[in-house]
């Protein structure tokens, strides 16, 4: 299970009075600390519930200056469900420490450690580009040196894993006299790795090569990603690999009830609270000059893509234009469990990851929203990829071996 | 004499430092130094005066314009950059030019005259880059909307002027996908020498343009204000500042009728000047 955490209670007419939800949102007008930390601390608890309702893995992720989603220190969180999932077959999923603006890297790779040593190596380690409201707008890279100093963190933080001399890091970014890891982590030689993306080839090229599960971290859905992964999977044929389903993520809002009519009743509001308020971001922030690289630019600019968010009106649509077009799948737990499996097999996707609490979704929502999920649609949604035999090669090697002993077939899965 | 027209460009490479710089060059008379703006080079109305009296040099940021645009990568920081234009100056030969820069290329110009004042006769400064006061915000022209890339509408005072419209027209004549994503790529450039805060300590250097200076700036210049002018002013050992009005950010092309000539009757030494 996948948790922003929005905040969950902003005026009905955010999204006409203020300029976007992310970057420059006043705190002191529409936020009130007492609530936020009820928000954390239900937010943890969802993401408990989830692990012990018997999904796979607990999911955060970092943003900054942002109303739908303000986990500044994504291992914070990550900490305490590290501490509290202890004992179950639940994976610590960090998407995660954004490495180009942790400074200096290997702190992403000291904290991940402890992390995979407090969960008896149970984490999976994202490693983000980060988004340019994040990295640029609020913390301040330069758009166009993003990327360069992601690869030159990614590199630095595999070689302080698996390093096994004290080294110098003379990089161009970062300069450290003698890298020597305290502590490393259990996960040998290294955690598995998810590079969360927005579908730009660049980030494939480096999931693909360096061999990391690519997650592609879409609010838009299934029916809207589909070109976008086509894209990924012919990049990994084109470069050799194999078809295997692991290799890629894939985030999707999900909302289960009773019924379809239920559904409708119980999540609409929440849904366009979603995408008429969390996704109200100011156009000029997503795509500063220099975030995409030379050749993704002009491929954008040839196919028009950059001004696909325009296309996208969010505004004038409503829940069921959201679940028509599968933005979110919601409904009763058959229709979920249908569209689900289907969106499965269309992308080839063998980590899903779900949002289930969706924008002001209430707490006893929530959880009823992951007790329907975990009891009547994921175990419809394990045994998918199970006829093709393929290993979760990106998942933590216990928790494989776990659910393989007591329970027979059954294969880790994100969730 | 004839005027220079865009075809009339020149354009060679120097290979400076192991990079492939893409300079211009254009007119004929005493040598002039052009840097341009954060949107790349383009030939213009001000740039086709200029050139009437004087040679214009005009080097190209890596990445941008003809370069190779991957050669941003191999100037990692404002010194680097600095250190790259003087060397250019030198592989061009000119000595004693005259050096005028627009906004980005105007902040690069001052950084440039602080490090070598002896080699240039002379400093024009349009709308520069380069100080921060907080009570003076600048427009960050990179978080545009994806319709205003590059060209966002602030950039001038009064986009139905006929001056700006013949500017953009010329723009989007050669409007190609290709050319668009050049502009964009050139603000990610030229960004990498200024995001997110344009002050990279020219302050503590402006003492050292030991070189009469002439600060232009459009009264309502609604991407880097009026008031900078008067920092820089301050700052600048010989400094007089020309206030435009009715003019944004790129007076030179508003105002032509004002500003060309104030720059040609500044700077001296070319045909057409005094």
């Amino acid at each position: 299970m996948f948790h922003l955490m929005p905040y969950r209670d902003l005026p009905e007419d955010f999204e006409k009075r203020y300029h976007s939800v992310w970057v420059d949102p006043p705190w002191g007008e529409l936020a009130d600390p007492e609530r936020v930390g009820q928000y954390y601390n239900w937010t943890l608890d969802e993401l408990l519930y989830a692990a012990r309702a018997g999904l796979d893995g607990v999911c955060t992720n970092e943003h900054h200056q942002n109303a739908y989603g303000f986990m500044p220190s994504p291992n914070i969180m990550g900490a305490y469900l590290a501490k509290a999932t202890n004992g179950l077959p639940v994976a610590v999923i960090q998407m995660g420490s954004t490495p180009p603006t942790t400074n200096p890297p290997i702190r992403v790779a000291e904290e991940y450690a402890m992390l995979d040593c407090i969960s008896g190596g149970r984490l999976i380690a994202g490693l983000p580009l980060g988004t340019a409201m994040d990295v640029n707008f609020c913390y301040g890279v330069p758009p166009i040196e993003q990327r360069e100093r992601y690869r030159e963190a990614h590199a630095l933080i595999l070689k302080a894993w698996t390093s096994r001399e004290i080294f110098p890091w003379n990089g161009k970014y970062w300069k450290l006299p003698m890298v020597n890891l305290w502590p490393r982590p259990i996960q040998q030689p290294h955690p598995p790795v998810w590079l969360p993306g927005s579908a730009s080839p660049t980030t494939w090229d480096m999931a693909i090569d360096n061999d990391h599960c690519y997650c592609y971290l879409s609010y838009y859905g299934w029916k809207w990603a589909q070109g976008m992964v086509d894209g990924y999977w012919e990049r990994v044929e084109a470069k050799g690999k194999d078809r295997n389903p692991y290799r890629l993520g894939f985030l999707q809002l999900v909302a289960v009830s009773e019924s379809d009519a239920k559904a409708e009743e119980e999540y609409s509001r929440h849904i366009e609270y979603f995408f008429h308020k969390c996704l109200h971001i100011f156009g000029g922030y997503v795509y500063p000059p220099g975030y995409h690289d030379w050749e993704t630019l002009v491929h954008m600019l040839r196919r028009d893509a950059m001004d696909r968010r325009r296309v996208f009106q969010l505004g004038d649509k409503r829940y069921p234009d959201f679940v028509r077009e599968g933005n979110v799948v919601a409904g009763s737990p058959a229709t979920v469990r249908d569209h689900l499996k289907e969106a499965i097999r269309r992308l080839r996707v063998g980590n899903l990851m779900v949002l289930l609490h969706i924008g002001s979704m209430p707490h006893g929502l929530t959880l009823k929203n992951i007790d329907l999920f975990a009891r009547e649609v994921l175990p419809a949604l394990r045994p998918i990829w199970d006829d093709e035999g393929w290993e979760n090669r990106w998942w933590p090697q216990r928790l494989l071996e776990r659910r393989a002993a007591p329970a027979g077939a059954q294969a880790g899965r994100g969730g | 004499m004839s005027v220079p027209r865009a075809q009339d460009l020149q354009g060679l490479f120097l290979s400076v430092g192991g990079i492939r710089v893409s300079v211009k060059r254009a007119g004929d008379g005493p040598p002039l130094l052009y840097f341009h703006n954060a949107w790349g080079f383009q030939w213009d109305p001000f740039l086709q005066g200029l050139a009437q009296r004087y040679t214009l040099w005009a080097p190209e940021l890596p990445g941008t314009g003809d370069s190779d645009p991957h050669d941003i990568f191999q100037v990692d920081s404002l010194w680097d950059l600095v250190v790259l234009l003087g060397d250019v100056v030198d592989a061009l030969g000119v000595k004693g030019a005259a050096l005028v820069g627009h906004s980005f290329g105007g902040m690069l110009a001052a950084e440039v005259a602080a490090h070598w004042p002896d080699r240039f006769r002379r400093l024009v400064l349009l709308a520069p880059l380069g100080l921060w006061r907080a009570d003076l915000p600048i427009t960050n022209w990179m978080a545009l909307p994806p319709h205003q890339l590059p060209h966002p509408p602030f950039l001038v005072h009064d986009p139905s002027a006929p001056a700006v419209q013949a500017h953009l027209a010329a723009l989007q004549e050669g409007d190609t996908s290709l050319a668009r994503a050049r502009r964009i790529w050139a603000l990610g450039c030229s960004a990498k020498f200024w995001w997110p805060i344009p002050d990279r300590g020219l302050r503590k250097r402006l003492h050292r343009v030991r070189l009469p200076t002439l600060v232009i700036w459009g009264r309502e210049d609604k991407v880097i204000p009026v008031g900078y002018a008067q920092e820089f002013v301050q700052a600048l050992p010989q400094a007089r500042a020309l206030i435009v009005e009715g003019a944004g950010h790129l007076p030179h092309l508003e105002r032509l009728d004002t500003v060309l000539p104030a720059v040609v009757d500044f700077l001296g030494g070319g045909d057409g000047g005094p």
